[in-house]
């Protein structure tokens, strides 16, 4: 079923006409509160070193260039000299991610406050979807509180072999050998995400997927990751930092990226010298967050396939 | 034979898995935006029918399967093996009792249906979705009763037996719904 069935639309047109309204609204409610909007560039010299998203490459001139897999490194630069809370509503591009809910092009909504924590942007983030549809508030949970209901193990003291045995139990898996990473992937993404019906911030990640977000404790003293996601209709839409502005730490964790890479055999990553630069400098506190914006099209509709609510989604041959 | 990375399948792909030939019904790309990728597949095996959902991590494969769907004649069962025949060839081929399975009764012969050959040899026998068999007993047929929409049990030429409407008597020629053994209605002459 396509989306322009569901909305009671019959053609591309309606949906061409749903989009450029959903990309309006979303202007308006940063107009309202003060936020410009910038364009930075989706080609440039470095790719993101996390060891789970491939950014597509093109060669210009002899030299490797990359398709942004996300806004984040010139905006934290643009941040780094000065700039105001800003947003980026444009495309982000990432390598052999095709599925119901993937097209390796896609539509990315990027804002980023100046002085906020990660509780003041999951406000924002509320009066966002707010201003989408009046009716709908995001429920909180810690994502502990999440794992422990759906799977029964706290996942911050659980041990790798605890969480393989739960998986293998649960899943019909037959790994071994795999890091505690790799096993709270695997549990959350099959076990909680598809309970995440109604709109729901899920908060305080485990330390070891703090990706680019500040260390912190939660309300019982255990040391999280300052990072919040947004799931509705079990679809993962947006991933939010507190974001880390320490220049060493940053270095260190594009260490250990790359060292995660070679296990996995993957490209080593050059370092992005130009957002270390921006830590070294100063990257003013402030809190990010990234949202699909297909996705959210998908939800507001009722869609199941991404490629549904998209005009063109990737051409398979 | 090849092997199959996760991104390569599709429905239809026949591959190994646990020694045993699977067709691929569904493949979903899970992926955490910032975590490991896995593909979440539906298969079928063809064996035993079963339907398995199995988790991948992307990126992973499998041994393709050496299976192939190909359309034959029905020759005769000698009441141990059920005969085929490729028409192009005429290459001949048997197959037993557990094989061909419930596509028994529908089977009449030199009707053309589908083989699924595993290593050659055959692993399942699909009859065409609609079949046209006449009925070679039932009850007799009641007069002006076609509006009722009773029915009554009536077995057909290969020996299957279906649900008609109470109007039919033998000798009529009826199409049936192989799949769900549901009576569609009579055969257009």
């Amino acid at each position: 079923m396509s989306a322009t069935e569901l909305t009671g639309a019959s053609t591309l047109n309606e949906l061409l006409r749903f989009r450029a309204g959903l990309l309006a609204k979303i202007r308006e409610f940063f107009a309202l509160r003060g936020l410009m909007e910038v364009e930075v560039p989706v080609i440039g010299p470095s790719a993101v070193s996390d060891p789970h998203i491939e950014s597509l490459a093109l060669i210009l001139g002899g030299k490797y260039y990359y398709l942004q897999s996300s806004p984040e490194s010139f905006i934290k630069r643009l941040l780094a000299q000065g700039c105001d809370s800003l947003y980026y509503l444009g495309k982000a591009f990432r390598c052999e991610e095709q599925g119901a809910r993937h097209n390796p092009e896609f539509t990315m909504l990027e804002w980023y406050r100046l002085g906020y924590s990660d509780t003041e942007l999951m406000q924002e983030v509320d009066e966002f979807f707010k201003s989408l549809r009046p009716e709908l508030s995001a429920e909180r949970f810690s994502y502990a509180q999440l794992f422990e209901t759906w799977v029964g193990l706290n996942p911050h003291t659980a041990t790798a072999e605890q969480l393989c045995q739960v998986a293998r139990q649960l899943l019909a898996v037959t790994w071994t050998d795999m890091d505690k990473n790799f096993w709270l992937d695997l549990l959350f993404s099959h076990l909680v995400e598809p309970k995440l019906q109604a709109l729901t911030i899920v908060y305080d990640f485990p330390l070891s997927q703090a990706a680019l977000a500040k260390k912190g404790a939660d309300v019982l003293g255990r040391d999280v990751a300052k990072r919040f996601e947004v799931f509705w209709q079990g679809i993962e839409l947006a991933n939010a930092y507190w974001e880390l502005t320490d220049a060493d730490e940053m270095y260190r964790r594009f260490t250990e990226d790359n060292k995660k890479r070679e296990s996995m055999n993957k490209s080593n990553i050059k370092l992005d010298k130009k957002l270390l630069r921006a830590h070294q400098d100063g990257l003013p506190e402030c809190a990010g967050i990234a949202l699909g914006v297909d996705r959210l099209a998908m939800c507001l509709l009722g869609s199941k396939n991404i490629r549904d609510v998209m005009p063109f989604p990737l051409e398979l041959d | 034979m090849a092997s199959y990375s996760t991104n390569e399948f599709k429905g239809g792909l026949k591959v190994m898995l646990d020694g045993d030939p699977c067709s691929i019904l569904e493949n979903e790309y899970v992926k955490p935006g910032k975590g490991q990728a896995f593909n979440r597949v539906r298969m079928k095996n063809l064996k035993t029918g079963r339907v398995w959902e199995r988790t991948f991590k992307s990126g992973e494969s499998l041994e393709g399967a050496d299976v192939l769907d190909m359309e034959m004649d029905y020759l005769y069962t000698d009441g141990e093996f059920w005969h085929f025949m490729e028409p192009d060839t005429f290459e001949q081929h048997q197959a037993d009792e557990n094989t061909v399975g419930e596509a028994a009764k529908w089977l009449r012969e030199q009707d053309r249906i589908f083989v699924t050959l595993y290593n050659g040899a055959p692993l399942a026998v699909t009859p065409p979705n609609h079949v046209e068999l006449e009925i070679t007993e039932t009850d007799p047929g009641l007069k002006g009763d076609t509006a009722q929409g009773g029915t009554k049990p009536a077995t057909l030429s290969t020996g299957a037996v279906v649900k008609v409407p109470l109007f039919l008597s033998v000798g009529e020629v009826i199409r049936v719904d192989t799949r769900t053994g549901e009576y569609l209605g009579r055969a257009s002459k």
